[in-house]
């Protein structure tokens, strides 16, 4: 842990919120009593927004969290830009408290560092989109010229060129939401906060400009805290994924980690319906290839086909059908392992049954 | 004492001499006379100023300009019907317009001290809800205590005139204005609010590109209301010695003349009916007007575009030219 906090954007460090009049009596109980949130809420009139959250973002990673709404996460991404004040705990952003800066010090991190995108958009009616683009810039006093420029860069960006002297109420939903990332990318911050940026949109939008969001980050490697309530958005866009459950950070891993080694029924529950095959990679089902001998004796591995440890399901599908034989894999030119097709065939059900957890190939 | 005193009756028998207490008041006033003075010269000669332009100005000129300001404030129709209320206006009486350019000159000085006063009180009480729980019993009074009960006072301190017509205007036309403001910025978008806030804005920001712009249709419906008071006080403020139409109305009564009265009243209506009209276009909120700013519209608007050259105006997307 010590090693990646140390190249860590963002680090949340013991994040309590509690709303309501006695949040450190709420604290404390939670703390020592094992009161529930409800018991808070009915014994103390408070309400437990968050609830010890502790993570850190490394550098151009896209961290997820996802929770069902009124988990707390929207209130926790709040914190990272001290929208909102923690009851208890610090946010650090590279390096520095940002519990503990000034006003003129706070703004110049938010308008400079960081770029906020809103699930309801929260354009501003009153200003064309250049103008809503480049508000970040306009506070922080940058000549007009210059903004222009920034603010046609990053229209072109989201795909809404010709479109910068029109009003919100001029855009759909979609574009409306081009218009915050576009907003949000234009000062060109380190971080993006992104709360449900897509929520709101219809299916088909919705893919779209996680399209666009996620061609957009590649090129530009901004970390990103990402929050929504789906998902398969989740596993989509992001490098790693919280679970947030009334407002506790549940489990924290890498989209593999979350589909195939659920911390708890909450979050097997919610995993059960999604599919295995683009995230589960062939090192996770196979079987080391020594074990393999041992139960069905040497074999003549030179006739199979062969995946790297890498590969997704999906692929290693496409080499089973092919094949009356188990699939190889191998990594740097050596076989290291054998997926059978029970063993395939489980895994794209999610269960394994045939092999115990394996340590990951090198 | 006991036994005069009865229980279903209490208020009778007891006097806290209140009327006297605060009759007070005026003798206060009085003896501070002096001290308000130099403050009472220097608005009186404001008001004469703004008096004596409108005064200057032909009366056919002062109607173009009425009518043109309200074709570019509200649109070609209600210049239309301003035009016809100021004809109105004009033809009741040959007295009748100075009359009226009196009266606009009280209305104007007391409508732009309700600005000054109004419009920041109404924004600390739209950011303040300890402040507004403050300030919305001394509105409820000032909008609802009979305007006699102040007129003495202020007449003892400043005497009669301009200046105590104004002030007496202004306690009765000051509060919606307070109020619309205040509600204006309480109902400005929070989420918006807060968007200003993650991208560092400073409070002063927020409040002039974001809340007050937002605000706008709301604290000009505060404003046409403010006006729209400040006119129905001109009767009563012509008993302090107010000139104008007002003024008009009240000899008229005094001498049971309906036909006078009248001519009076109905100038106040025209008068009414064209700064209403006025002040509600400029309410109008963005979308209404096609997201065109103020000069691209009305007379402005049609002077600007016969002197633009295609080369500037609004530029089309660019790309192909490049």
């Amino acid at each position: 842990m010590a090693d990646q906090s140390h190249d860590a954007v963002i680090r949340c460090e013991g994040i309590w919120k509690v709303f309501g009049g006695k949040p450190q009596e709420a604290i404390s109980a939670i703390q020592t009593g094992g009161l529930t949130k409800e018991d808070i809420r009915d014994r103390l009139d408070c309400v437990v927004g968050v609830r010890d959250a502790t993570f850190s973002v490394g550098r151009g990673e896209i961290f997820c969290i996802m929770g069902l709404s009124g988990s707390g996460k929207s209130t926790l991404i709040r914190h990272i830009n001290r929208l909102i004040e923690p009851t208890q705990g610090a946010v650090y952003i590279e390096g520095r408290n940002v519990n503990e800066m000034g006003a003129k010090e706070l703004r110049a991190v938010r308008a400079e560092k960081m770029g906020m995108v809103f699930q309801n958009m929260a354009l501003m009616p009153h200003r064309n989109v250049r103008d809503n683009v480049a508000f970040a810039l306009e506070v922080r006093g940058v000549p007009e010229g210059r903004r222009r420029e920034v603010a046609r860069r990053a229209i072109e960006a989201v795909e809404l060129s010709g479109w910068d002297h029109k009003y919100p109420d001029e855009l759909s939903g979609g574009m409306q939401q081009r218009v915050g990332l576009a907003r949000a990318i234009a000062a060109d911050p380190t971080i993006l906060l992104m709360d449900e940026p897509f929520s709101a949109l219809d299916p088909l939008i919705r893919r779209q400009l996680q399209g666009t969001f996620m061609e957009l980050s590649a090129e530009l490697q901004k970390t990103t805290v990402f929050i929504t309530h789906d998902l398969e958005e989740a596993i989509r866009i992001g490098d790693r994924i919280a679970i947030m459950k009334d407002g506790v950070l549940v489990q924290i891993g890498t989209p593999e980690q979350i589909v195939t080694e659920p911390a708890d029924d909450y979050v097997a529950e919610f995993v059960g319906g999604i599919s295995k095959l683009d995230l589960v990679t062939a090192a996770r089902i196979m079987q080391p290839l020594g074990r393999y001998e041992q139960n069905h004796g040497a074999a003549d591995t030179a006739s199979w086909l062969a995946a790297a440890p890498s590969d997704k399901l999906n692929a290693l599908v496409d080499l089973a059908v092919a094949t009356d034989h188990p699939i190889l894999v191998v990594a740097d030119g050596a076989p290291v392992g054998v997926v059978t097709k029970s063993a395939l065939l489980r895994g794209i059900q999610g269960r394994d049954e045939s092999c115990q957890r394996q340590a990951e190939v090198a | 004492m006991a036994d005069r005193f009865d229980w279903l009756n209490p208020f009778a028998s007891i006097n806290l001499g209140i009327g006297e207490w605060a009759d007070g008041i005026k003798g206060w006033a009085i003896a501070n006379r002096a001290m308000i003075q130099p403050l009472k010269t220097f608005f009186e000669s404001v008001i004469v100023r703004i008096e004596n332009v409108l005064q200057a100005v032909p009366p056919m000129v002062m109607l173009l300009i009425l009518v043109l300001i309200a074709w570019q404030a509200a649109g070609r129709r209600v210049a239309l019907l301003v035009f016809c209320c100021l004809m109105v206006l004009g033809l009741l009486d040959p007295a009748a317009w100075a009359l009226a350019m009196t009266t606009l000159a009280i209305v104007i000085s007391a409508v732009v001290l309700c600005v000054l006063i109004g419009l920041p009180l109404g924004i600390i009480a739209g950011k303040s809800d300890h402040f507004e729980r403050a300030i919305r019993p001394v509105l409820d009074t000032m909008q609802t205590i009979p305007a006699f009960v102040y007129l003495v006072p202020v007449v003892m301190m400043i005497g009669i005139g301009n200046v105590s017509g104004v002030i007496v205007t202004i306690v009765f036309a000051l509060p919606p204005l307070v109020r619309l403001t205040s509600l204006g910025i309480r109902t400005v978008n929070a989420n918006v609010v807060e968007a200003a806030r993650a991208f560092g804005a400073t409070p002063l920001q927020i409040l002039f590109k974001v809340e007050l712009p937002l605000a706008t249709p709301t604290i000009l419906a505060g404003l046409n209301q403010t006006i729209m008071l400040s006119l129905s006080m001109v009767v009563i403020a012509s008993m302090i010695s107010v000139r104008g139409l007002g003024n008009e109305v009240l000899r008229a009564m005094g001498r049971l003349d309906a036909g006078k009265a009248i001519v009076g009243g109905l100038g106040i209506v025209m008068l009414a009916i064209v700064l209403d009209r006025i002040t509600q276009g400029l309410g109008r909120s963005g979308r209404d007007r096609g997201h065109r700013h103020w000069w691209q519209t009305g007379p402005v608007g049609l002077i600007a575009n016969l002197f633009q050259t295609s080369a500037d105006k609004e530029p089309k997307p660019r790309g192909e030219r490049l």
